[in-house]
């Protein structure tokens, strides 16, 4: 690890003013960011905290009935706290990493660095969920823009995340035996005006919707639905742990499990 | 009713309170005064020519002391292998110079290049990071069929890259060729053996310090053998007397084998603390042991079996290809030849076997012997084979062994590959599995998982494993450069108490508690008046440490031949203090009686009397008790047993899942069961983590794919069951006072064919017929892909 600064601003106008110093960098839970740093693969000159934000913590239901979490609320505290509102999203951020991870990683922190194998991105872009940050609102429609890159502005942070309630949803993800990071997770949402359905994991370019899935079950919400689409290996990730066709597979392979299991 | 104390008590094991509490003395928690900090800048290429290393920069840097190359080392020698073979055709193995810091070339990423000494850590990575490599990258050999080709050489002074073309028993060969011609059936299999990182939970860590008034160098050190590393790195590499070097291993958190070698840390930082006249340290990363400690396996095999119509075994042929990586580690000749090859025999009587091995040099990190050492590759290639066989035959995969086994009336058993069994029951341990794994209920289970879309099946092997290492003068004609005795001391106190130092070293394995069971139940007194010493050369007798289950059966051994010493002794002084004849003196709870009267005299009095000679027979004997011993076997021990597990694969995404393993262990007598379970559990889940889950990954450039725990996967909690293990079943080894084999290696070497059986089971059970085999790690994605076929 290098040297480096290190402040932890109270407010989201301290920590925005904080983030304008050069090469500053958004700690979040720091699960990926300390890790970076102690390989020596990030070296960030001011390491600005948005854990002593109050605001910025914590769940709570809109009066639009969307359920909101602040950006620095720990996944624990949404597994906890948005179990009741919106079971599928708490079930996906009590299932990310381990104890440890889950009580220091927060929502804001994994959709700011969007890894193509995190659970967050799935949730989000599957519940076409709104990226809220310190300077505008983003639908995440908008937002994922690859492997780790997002719609978000150098300094700008996410301060909340609004996630409208559907009707049914389920996350299913299979995991990458080493890091039990998603090898492929498919994150189905069935809303009044239709399903979405949402892939992490799988692709070289990040999270994405897979259109068909979501035409089939929007016209009949069931596992036979998709059971004639085919998923292309083209574009998928090929690694130790799964070839580009074994990723395609899974995709088809949990999308019916997740309508299974969210009935 | 269990003993509960003594021999075959499952007594708590007594490191554990410091362990579990924090309070274990491992290297990293030792800091010396005025200690600096080394830190190694390692090779990112797998192959180069070294033009130039510009410290200069470095050197400059804030805190950094000294910045060391390999011209540094100039004058010292480089480090040494401990095992020649000869090959085949009669000629020594090629044994390139291997030096502390690479010299001219770089041969694999991770490789040593310059030691940066600061007064801090970070100050001496700093400067890592300043030092200026000037480098021509040269083509990488990582496949090891291409590098014994020819080609691009690893050293190109010693014009091959094929280290040694090995045959076993040769003079069989021509035998072997023909038994195979007019065999009935043949059944062949290509599989690999999948090259492994050790992952102990304590990454290696050294201090070198040097007294120089005294002209003493200490090295503080992870090893599984201090003795060891002072001779190799003392006599071999710095030239430093043993009297002027001492060795300190103190606790050690895991080896599995990758802590008996020396490695190029411990003499670095040995050498700079005597330029420097300060301690140094060095701490490996985790990183840095992915890329530094020796790896395991790396087998790449071919093996025949020729069988009768009958299916009785007619012969054995192997052609394998093992990897040592870019430089010859302390033992790694010996891994892939004698403790390979002498094992192919198996549980069987297959009369005649060739073992043909090519061991090959690639830009890869050094490979030596990892938790069962040859012998897990194998067993796994021998259960896979005749697994293979049964269902090629239409055989019942355990009849088909049962046939072949060496019967229980036929030990001593003379194998075709050198080494002779002592003793054994094979068909009791399969006997014992069947009923312990439930096997009759299998075809319940099986429906069950087939209503819930999963394919169940079932894999059940057999094993059997050379410990006790080992003969010495039988080791010295195959090749090795060190005795494998072992030794210990036991110095009776005055008042009574105990002090055993072995030669023998513990990290993990409850020497602590097990040797002190025997000890006290060899006298008669409560475990906890025994102290049982380790890991420092400079108070305990000249040993070869912890490593192919050999603790007990030779360190044991030794400590039970001094303390016979001491009893006997201690006999003479009883039988002066009673006033009896030493023939009619007798042992029994702590206390000597005369034989047929009452007698007698407590153990306390005995040592009080050794030590006060007041009355005592001072013309015949000597005051004191303590004695010395050194044992070395007439044979190794052969713990052997049948390992049944049951899988359900899901066949939709190819994820194997373990529901069930079984275990039951011949090992002879036991000291503590429960120790002996501990042992049988933690090798089960590195055979599982093998057949499963770990699998060490080169890209064609030589590059590590799998160097972090994001992508090499260690099996967790939940990816092993709850094991059912039992060792009822006991043939004592005839040949060692305790009757004991050794329990260390057998549930790492046992395991992984039973998995792999148990997959392809649940494959041709489910109608998926065209896999044969699937190599092991077996990931959810190529199992998959071997369903797709």
């Amino acid at each position: 690890m290098y040297a480096f600064d290190f402040v932890k601003p109270s407010s989201i106008d301290g920590a925005a003013e904080a983030l304008q110093e050069e090469e500053a960098m958004a700690l979040g839970g720091g699960q990926t960011l300390i890790p970076s740093m102690k390989q020596r693969l990030a070296a960030p000159s001011v390491l600005v905290s948005l854990g002593g934000i109050a605001e910025m913590r914590g769940v709570c239901i809109a009066d639009d009935g969307a359920v909101c979490i602040g950006g620095a609320t720990p996944h624990a505290v949404v597994a906890a706290e948005a179990a009741a509102s919106y079971p599928a999203l708490a079930a996906l951020a009590g299932g990310i990493g381990d104890p440890a991870v889950r009580n220091r990683g927060t929502i804001g922190g994994s959709l700011a660095n969007n890894d193509p194998s995190a659970c967050y991105p799935a949730a989000a872009l599957g519940s076409g969920a709104t990226i809220v940050t310190n300077t505008r609102k983003i639908a995440a429609d908008d937002y994922f823009e690859g492997m780790f890159t997002t719609a978000l502005e150098p300094g700008e942070i996410i301060t909340e995340v609004r996630f409208p309630v559907p009707q049914a949803a389920n996350y299913q993800k299979f995991l990458q035996p080493a890091s039990r990071f998603a090898l492929t997770g498919v994150f189905v949402a069935k809303y009044a005006d239709g399903v979405r359905v949402a892939v992490t994991g799988a692709s070289e370019g990040g999270v994405f919707r897979w259109s068909e899935a979501e035409a089939a079950l929007s016209a009949d919400f069931s596992p036979a639905a998709v059971e004639g689409l085919t998923v292309s290996p083209e574009g998928m990730i090929g690694d130790l742990h799964g070839t580009p066709a074994y990723r395609a597979n899974l995709v088809k392979v949990l999308t019916k499990r997740a309508v299974a299991a969210a009935g | 009713m269990p003993k509960d104390h003594g021999i075959g008590a499952s007594s708590k094991r007594r490191e554990d309170v410091r362990f579990l509490s924090g309070r274990g003395r491992y290297t990293d928690d030792m800091n010396l005064a005025r200690q600096a900090y080394a830190v190694f800048l390692r090779a990112q290429v797998a192959h180069a020519k070294i033009n130039k290393i510009d410290t200069t920069d470095a050197a400059a840097m804030p805190g950094v002391i000294r910045v060391f190359t390999a011209q540094d080392f100039s004058g010292v020698g480089g480090l040494p292998c401990g095992w020649q073979v000869t090959d085949r055709h009669g000629n020594a193995m090629l044994e390139p110079k291997h030096p502390i810091l690479a010299e001219g070339k770089i041969r694999y990423v991770g490789e040593a290049l310059a030691m940066i000494v600061a007064e801090t850590e970070a100050q001496a990575r700093d400067a890592a990071e300043a030092i200026v490599m000037d480098v021509e990258d040269l083509p990488a050999v990582v496949d090891m069929k291409a590098a014994a080709a020819g080609g691009t050489l690893v050293h190109d002074d010693i014009g091959s890259n094929l280290c040694y073309d090995w045959g076993f028993v040769e003079d069989n060969k021509a035998a072997v060729d023909e038994a195979f011609a007019r065999a009935d059936h043949v059944t062949t299999l290509e599989l690999v053996n999948n090259r492994l990182a050790p992952n102990p939970m304590e990454p290696r860590v050294a201090i070198g310090d040097y007294d120089f008034s005294t002209d003493q160098h200490t090295l503080y050190t992870t090893s599984q053998n201090p003795h060891v590393i002072r001779l190799l790195m003392g006599a071999f590499v710095l030239g430093i007397p043993e009297h002027k070097l001492r060795v300190v291993a103190p606790d050690v958190g895991g080896g599995f084998g990758s802590k008996i070698f020396h490695y190029a840390e411990e003499a670095a930082v040995t050498f700079a603390a005597k330029e420097l006249r300060r301690p140094v340290k060095w701490t490996s990363t985790r990183s840095e042991a992915f890329i530094t400690d020796a790896h395991g396996r790396d087998h790449v095999t071919k093996i025949e079996l020729a069988l009768d119509k009958d299916g009785h075994f007619q012969a054995i042929r192997t052609e394998t290809f093992a990897n040592m990586g870019a430089y010859l580690s302390t033992f790694a000749p010996s891994v892939p030849t004698w403790l390979h090859g002498t094992l192919m025999a198996g549980n069987y009587k297959t009369p005649l076997i060739y073992v043909n091995v090519k061991a090959v040099f690639t830009n890869t990190v050094p490979v030596d012997a990892y938790r069962g050492a040859g012998r897990p590759e194998a067993t796994f290639q021998l259960e896979r084979v005749i697994d293979k066989a049964a269902r090629e035959m239409g055989m019942d995969p355990v009849e088909l062994r049962r046939k072949n086994f060496v019967q229980p009336d036929e030990f001593p058993y003379q194998t075709p590959v050198a080494v002779v069994y002592d003793t054994g029951n094979y068909q009791a341990t399969m006997d014992k599995l069947l009923d312990i794994a439930d096997v009759a209920g299998f075809e319940a289970r099986r429906a069950e998982s087939a209503e819930a879309g999963k394919l169940r099946g079932l894999g059940l092997n057999c094993y059997i494993e050379a410990c006790g290492i080992a003969p010495s003068n039988l080791v010295g004609q195959l090749g090795a450069r060190a005795g494998l005795y072992e030794s210990a001391t036991v110095r009776v106190n005055a008042t009574g108490g105990i002090v055993v130092m072995t030669g023998s070293h513990s990290h993990g394995q409850g020497h602590e508690t097990t040797f002190a069971q025997v000890i006290a139940d060899m006298i008669g007194i409560a475990e906890n008046q025994v102290e049982i010493v380790h890991g420092d050369t400079a108070n305990t007798p000249m040993g070869m440490g912890t490593y192919g289950s050999r603790s007990l059966a030779v360190g044991g051994s030794a400590m039970v031949r001094a303390a016979n010493k001491v009893i006997n002794k201690a006999k003479k002084i009883a039988a002066h203090l009673l006033e009896a004849s030493e023939a009619d003196i007798e042992l029994k709870d702590g206390a000597f009686s005369v034989a047929g009267t009452d007698k007698s005299v407590d153990w306390g009095s005995v040592c009080l009397a050794a030590y006060v000679p007041h009355n005592y027979p001072l013309e015949d004997l000597e005051p004191g008790l303590e004695e010395t011993a050194f044992y070395d076997p007439s044979n190794f021990t052969y713990p052997a047993g049948a390992y049944a597990c049951e899988v359900e694969v899901d066949p939709e995404t190819g994820k194997v899942t373990i529901c069930a393993f079984a275990a039951a262990d011949d090992f002879g007598n036991v000291v503590n069961p429960m120790i002996v379970e501990g042992q049988v559990h933690g090798g089960l889940a590195q055979g599982i983590g093998q057949a499963l889950l770990e699998g060490v990954s080169y890209d064609e450039n030589g590059q590590l794919l799998s160097g972090s725990y994001m992508d090499y996967a260690m099996p967790r909690a939940d990816d092993v069951p709850s094991y059912v293990v039992d060792h009822s079943c006991q043939t004592p080894c005839t040949h060692n006072p305790l009757g004991v084999k050794g329990c260390g290696e057998a549930g790492a070497i046992g395991s992984p064919p039973a998995v792999v059986n148990a997959v392809i089971d649940a494959l041709h059970r489910g109608g998926i017929t065209h896999v044969t085999h699937i190599d092991m790690p077996l990931t959810p994605g190529r199992v998959w892909s071997a369903i797709q076929g």
